[in-house]
């Protein structure tokens, strides 16, 4: 509540397109401060880093969701890609081959399936939600074409990044995964900064029509998007799958609604054209911080994190919508 | 005296910063057709919104008395209810519904709250039969043209037990015969008994339908003329419609015109919406280097569609037709095919087509040319803030600086952004539409500015405008276009308001 109210000193001093970005920042301190407050051993470095080594995957996929939903689309297939790579992972490297073969192959099938609904999306001028929720069933089901039971990995390669920690000095240690999904971040905040594909994204977004006009491939960038959401998906899919060192049907069910949620609360408008990736990195970290708390408090059940969730969803929303009907009084 | 069924006096309506209607005064009689005539943004369309309770009372000045009561429409409802229908140019039908279920809409045939469809459908017919229009009443609205969809909406209108029905442009998107059926159903309609006010840019219409017209000049109420009465031709409704004097608006420019620059020839381009109407019919037309040419032509006449359908066939379908760019010919398929060839097109709906407006100043003006601005992909951002900033300086772009939201600045300075974002592309051809559309007086002129500018350049630039003076004193030559053709080229010595306004309104013979 205090960060609604204390809106409109803030816009005055930073540009509005940053505010949503700084207020889910001054959350997640927020946050933070009032957990090492309340318990022990809380305010340390290791729990943030903890958050990234237990969200590393959410963080990838979200990633990916984040290109997408800049364009004003939506990909729900995100959770079932990430199960299916799991699945493919795991079954393969019990068939003996090699992990590296594995990572790639699983890589470009998710790339694949980013690409096939893109395209359907653009050619057939479908609506994302419809053709992504139909590629959610459709990676679903074929998990269970693999198998209905969960398959461990025992693969060397995979379980030595399992079990590897890389320290960072003092106390601090962070995984394979959380440097691999920090990395991902970093390139995709460059290209979505630095690249005309990140510029197509934005322009796409914030007006197809006017973009079209301008001569830019709009086209190409819609296709791209979902692609790149099908290939985060599927690394996803592998960083869950070194998390857990199995992969099973069931896994990352409701992942989609997860990234999405991390996506929004990092203030990324739904309808697109604005929001940054740092935003989306702070709603992940919101999101784990959440778990985080609640398993200190220990008496809560987990499900008191969706609850957290929901308010905050709707929290988000309103502001957008508070932000929205501002900049369209204002361009009149 | 002759009984009027609706007076408007003294009606003032303001919008922030422009005074739409000013004093404007309409008295239409019992049971005749009564036209209003006008240039594009004369006020007709606001009066009729007045009127209709689109703007509702207490938001005009002055008084409207109907059926011998003063009346204070809250809402369209309200005025519904009095009798009042107004068909919107852009027809009010769902696509999706039946023709049955849109004559009722809001207005259900229903019996404690459940409707009945049997009755429905049956009076549905009949209302058909009275329209003229053969056609089952559960038809899908979307499944019948457009001049059926016109006499849908009457029929809807007389469902209402209406009495003075407003029809703006009716048959601007008909072809001829629709148009004929129309106005011999109005014919009929006055038989019944229902008034009508009917806004029409077609004037040999107007003279052979109306009993009375009423001339809407610059938001004024200029004359009513009896068609009975006095002499009415087109000739003299032309006169009325633009006798205004030109003042001081336009920057002083010498021209030096070149070479050819640009040329379409037999340029037909066909509705993608309704399969078979022309919209642009055979249309030629040439550019010289450093020559300002104008297009006029009013509303629904094709202007916005010639250019679209030239620019990377953004409009329309089975185009067909031939372009020159300096003397050879060209294959503009793409956008990107257009911006290649020099060629530049500034939408005459900056908001919805031009700019996109969450985002800032300088990224909206490199957007289309990014490429110059990019190696291997990659963005040179402090080269983009560069030429932002000289776009900023040398265009006058008021705002704090090119981080500014473009969503934020006024019409005039998002027109420079517009304008910058083409002129990074180094184009040859700049087709312009409607450049000042929205623009404050003073804005105006720094645009006029501008375009001299680019003319004074070398390059070749066609004004699109609904406004005659700007063309006139802006344009070194003009053409007009009429439903689809191109009806008349006008040099600049040659060229008055009486002669665009006589070409642009001369119907296909």
């Amino acid at each position: 509540m205090t960060s609604i109210t204390g809106l409109p000193g803030l816009r005055r001093v930073v540009p509005q397109k940053y505010v949503p970005v700084l207020v889910t920042a001054c959350l997640f301190v927020a946050m933070f401060v009032a957990g090492g407050v309340r318990y022990d051993n809380f305010a340390t470095g290791q729990i943030i880093l903890n958050v990234f080594i237990d969200n590393a995957f959410l963080l990838v996929v979200a990633v990916g969701m984040t290109f997408v939903i800049l364009t004003g689309g939506i990909d729900l297939s995100v959770g079932s890609v990430v199960a299916l790579a799991t699945m493919v992972s795991a079954s393969l490297l019990k068939d003996g081959w090699p992990a590296y073969a594995v990572i790639a192959l699983v890589l470009v099938i998710g790339a694949t399936l980013g690409l096939g609904m893109g395209a359907i999306i653009h050619y057939f001028e479908i609506q994302p939600f419809i053709v992504t929720l139909a590629g959610m069933f459709l990676a679903r089901g074929l998990c269970y074409t693999i198998s209905t039971d969960s398959i461990p990995i025992e693969n060397e390669t995979f379980t030595a990044i399992a079990q590897t920690r890389i320290n960072l000095g003092g106390d601090l240690s962070l995984s394979p995964s959380a440097v691999i999904s920090i990395v991902v971040v970093l390139i995709a905040a460059y290209m979505l900064h630095y690249t005309r594909l990140g510029r197509n994204v934005y322009a796409t977004g914030g007006s197809e029509q006017s973009a079209l006009l301008m001569g830019l491939p709009v086209a190409r960038t819609k296709i791209a998007v979902y692609t790149i959401s099908g290939f985060c998906s599927a690394l996803g899919g592998l960083l869950f799958a070194f998390y857990s060192l199995s992969g099973y049907g069931l896994s990352a069910v409701g992942m989609e609604l997860d990234a999405i949620a991390a996506v929004v609360i990092g203030g990324t408008l739904l309808t697109g054209g604005s929001g940054y990736l740092a935003g989306t990195v702070l709603g992940v970290l919101v999101l784990g911080l959440i778990q985080t708390i609640i398993s200190f408090e220990g008496t809560l059940s987990s499900w008191w994190t969706k609850i957290f969730i929901g308010v905050l969803l709707f929290a988000f929303i309103l502001l957008q919508r508070v932000f929205s009907a501002g900049s369209r009084r204002g361009a009149h | 005296m002759t009984e009027h069924i609706l007076r408007m006096t003294g009606i003032t309506k303001t919008f922030p910063g422009v005074t739409a209607l000013r004093d404007v005064n309409l008295a239409v009689r019992r049971g005749e057709i009564h036209a209003i005539c006008g240039e594009n943004g004369a006020g007709k369309s606001t009066l009729m919104k007045v009127l209709s309770g689109v703007y509702p009372h207490g938001q005009y000045e002055g008084e409207i008395t109907f059926e011998g009561r003063r009346c204070e429409f809250g809402g369209i409802r309200d005025s519904e209810r009095a009798g009042i229908v107004i068909i919107h140019q852009e027809l009010a039908l769902c696509p999706q519904l039946s023709i049955a279920e849109n004559i009722y809409l809001g207005n259900e045939r229903a019996r404690r709250g459940i409707i009945d469809w049997n009755r429905t459908n049956y009076e549905a017919g009949e209302l058909l039969k009275r329209v003229g229009l053969r056609e089952n009443p559960t038809t899908t609205v979307a499944d019948i043209g457009v001049g059926k969809q016109q006499l849908v909406e009457i029929a809807k209108a007389l469902s209402k037990e209406v009495k003075l029905l407003i029809l703006d442009e009716p048959t601007a998107a008909l072809n001829d015969e629709d148009s004929a059926h129309l106005l011999d159903l109005l014919r009929g309609l006055r038989d019944d008994g229902i008034t009508c006010v009917i806004i029409s840019h077609k004037l040999n219409e107007v003279t052979a339908i109306a009993d009375s017209v009423t001339i809407l000049r610059d938001g004024r109420t200029i004359e009513t003329l009896d068609m009975a009465r006095d002499e009415v031709t087109e000739d003299r409704l032309i006169s009325g419609m633009v006798g205004r004097a030109l003042d001081n608006r336009f920057p002083p420019r010498t021209p030096s015109i070149g070479e050819e620059a640009f040329r379409i020839e037999d340029w037909t381009v066909y509705s993608p919406s309704q399969p078979g109407r022309k919209v642009v019919d055979g249309a030629s037309l040439m550019l010289r280097r450093g020559e300002i040419v104008g297009l006029a032509g009013l509303m629904g006449a094709g202007r916005t569609e010639l250019a679209m359908s030239v620019f990377g066939r953004t409009y329309g379908v089975h185009i067909s037709g031939r372009i020159f760019k300096d003397g050879r010919p060209i294959e503009i398929r793409t956008v990107q095919d257009a911006i290649r060839h020099g060629i530049a097109y500034a939408t005459e709906d900056r908001k919805r087509y031009g700019l996109n407006l969450i985002d800032d100043i300088k990224r909206n003006i490199s957007a289309a040319g990014l490429k110059g601005l990019a190696k291997r992909g990659w963005v040179n951002e402090y080269e983009e803030y560069r030429v932002a900033e000289r776009f900023r300086a040398s265009m006058n772009i008021k705002a704090p600086g090119v981080d500014s939201v473009v969503g934020k600045l006024s019409g005039g300075n998002q027109q420079k952004v517009v304008l910058s974002k083409w002129i990074l592309t180094e184009p040859d051809v700049l087709i312009l539409d409607e450049p000042t559309r929205g623009i404050d007086v003073g804005a105006k002129y720094e645009i006029y500015t501008i375009i001299n500018r680019l003319a004074e350049q070398g390059k070749a630039v066609l004004v699109i405008s609904s406004e005659l003076p700007e063309l006139l004193g802006l344009c070194d030559r003009v053409y007009t276009l009429s439903e689809g053709r191109i009806t008349g080229e006008v040099p600049r010595e040659e060229a008055t308001q009486e002669r665009l306004m006589y070409l642009m309104t001369k119907g296909q013979e």
